[in-house]
């Protein structure tokens, strides 16, 4: 009796699993890896929520005003503290050589000035 | 309904088999289509956290930072404005700030050194941000040299280092006695670097602003919503390099999605063909190239925007580094905290998969509607 079933049993585990189950299923775990990206995400806001605290609690003790992500050039460390032409502040045709240049625009009020070039 | 959904698990069947057959195409198209995303992705959540996370911590800044010009350029500021600054209504406190910058060429990177006004180190002491004691290797009782505006060396014993968890305002930070400070630069005793203005209703910051700038022409007040707006500037997704970035990955994409819709394979063409031969409806043919088209694109999106995820969030974004970093020698080590929106990975979602899906299905829609036998025989 105990045989047969175990027979039984290895009998349906040697059906194929279907190409689209197997598609469906690799659909509903990518979805889920998904959800567990966002749900991950908040989770660890709201681990780091203290620490963005104390952090913004530095920055009110010592009255800054920037973070220390380029410190490069004196206009990078602080780039809103640095005048509107820092870039060109060599001389009037300077161009912009550190490469955090290249991610931090010019101030919106300049781009809105100036004319189209010849 | 059960036959429905039977039919179509049948379709979806034959989809993968066709997938299967044209394994190379189909397995580099996913390796480009997830770089895409991977890259866009990547881009897009670095910009977004940075930007909230600035927010987060720069409202913390003085509400109002009143700098002085001098020749169109930033000088230090006379101590008695604060007093003058201090009387306009609505203003909580006026102090003078005392900061500035010092390359130290032993590392070969510059520290910003800074008087705080509260709790400042007892003379010839100074306490130390973490990426200065990184690079210099320097702890509690060591000593650091400087060298002077007159060109004499002063030695400032270490007293501690600033915490590591707020590494990312403070890693170049120096902390000094206001006598070392001014003793160190030259700096003159009736000037400060600038002015740090509180107010009591934030709502009244630009009136107040705008005031000063009025009592005080030769100065620029500097309000805390410019700061923040700066670095949304700066990590705006439009901007820069991420602008470069995207728009490269987008062309890549769009060479592929273009070739993807100038046409079909002679071999997909007569596969329809057959397809509608032995008696499928066009619904049916059009079904198999819309499942094709979204198992590429949501299997490519699902890995990319993933892998997104963890390199930005885990690996703090290390292939952007080069370019974060540039040429600072001294850069913070932190983690970055995953602020995400499901609006913008919407937004990336629909505007990589929908015209993927759309560029598959034309085409084939356009076969399906030919006579199968003119399909076979051309």
């Amino acid at each position: 009796m105990i045989r047969r079933f175990f027979r039984k049993k290895k009998a349906k585990s040697r059906l194929p699993v279907r190409k689209s189950s197997l598609c469906l299923s690799l659909l509903g775990a990518g979805l889920l890896l998904l959800g567990l990206m966002f749900t991950h995400a908040a989770l660890q806001r709201q681990a780091d929520a203290p620490s963005i605290e104390r952090m913004a609690g530095v920055v009110r003790n010592l009255e800054l005003t920037d973070l220390s992500l380029f410190t490069e050039a004196r206009y990078t460390r602080h780039l809103s503290q640095a005048d509107l032409h820092s870039a060109f502040q060599d001389h009037p045709a300077a161009l912009e050589h550190f490469p955090a240049g290249s991610i931090a625009g010019p101030p919106a009020g300049l781009r809105r000035f100036n004319g189209k070039p010849d | 309904m059960a036959s429905r959904i039977e039919k179509h698990r049948g379709i979806l069947e034959f989809t993968l088999s066709s997938l299967m057959r044209r394994k190379g195409k189909n397995l580099s198209l996913f390796l480009v289509y997830t770089l895409v995303v991977f890259v866009l992705g990547s881009a897009l959540f670095l910009t977004q956290a940075m930007k909230r996370e600035a927010s987060l911590i720069l409202k913390g800044a003085p509400e109002i930072v009143v700098q002085r010009l001098l020749g169109g350029r930033f000088d230090p500021i006379p101590l008695d404005y604060a007093e003058k600054i201090g009387n306009v209504r609505g203003v909580v406190s006026a102090g003078p700030r005392l900061w500035g910058y010092h390359y130290d060429p032993v590392a070969g990177a510059n520290y910003t050194l800074m008087v705080p006004r509260n709790d400042a180190p007892a003379r010839d002491k100074i306490i130390i941000g973490n990426g200065i004691s990184r690079i210099r290797m320097a702890y509690r009782g060591d000593i650091i040299s400087f060298r002077g505006y007159d060109g004499l060396v002063r030695n400032y014993t270490v007293d501690g280092e600033i915490s590591s968890e707020s590494e990312l305002v403070s890693s170049d930070l120096i902390l000094i006695s206001e006598a070392d400070f001014r003793d160190l630069f030259g700096f003159p005793a009736t000037r400060a670097t600038d002015i740090a203005v509180r107010v009591r209703n934030p709502k009244e910051l630009s009136t107040i602003a705008k005031k000063i700038a009025e009592m005080l022409p030769d100065t620029r007040p500097i309000i805390r919503d410019e700061m923040v707006r700066t670095y949304d500037a700066v990590f705006d997704w439009r901007g820069g390099i991420v602008i470069v970035l995207a728009t490269m990955a987008l062309l890549a994409f769009v060479i592929f999605a273009c070739e993807k819709a100038s046409g079909l394979s002679a071999d997909e063409k007569r596969e329809i063909g057959i397809l509608k031969a032995i008696g499928w409806e066009t619904s049916d043919v059009i079904a198999v190239k819309a499942y094709e088209g979204l198992l590429v694109s949501f299997f490519s999106f699902t890995t990319g925007i993933l892998l997104a995820y963890g390199h930005v969030f885990f690996a703090s974004a290390f292939l952007f580094a080069p370019a974060l970093k540039g040429w600072s020698v001294l850069y913070p080590d932190f983690r970055i905290t995953p602020f995400i929106d499901p609006y913008q990975v919407a937004i990336l979602f629909f505007l990589t998969v929908a015209p993927y899906t759309v560029a598959t299905i034309v085409p084939s829609w356009r076969a399906a509607i030919v006579d199968p036998d003119s399909v076979m025989r051309s």
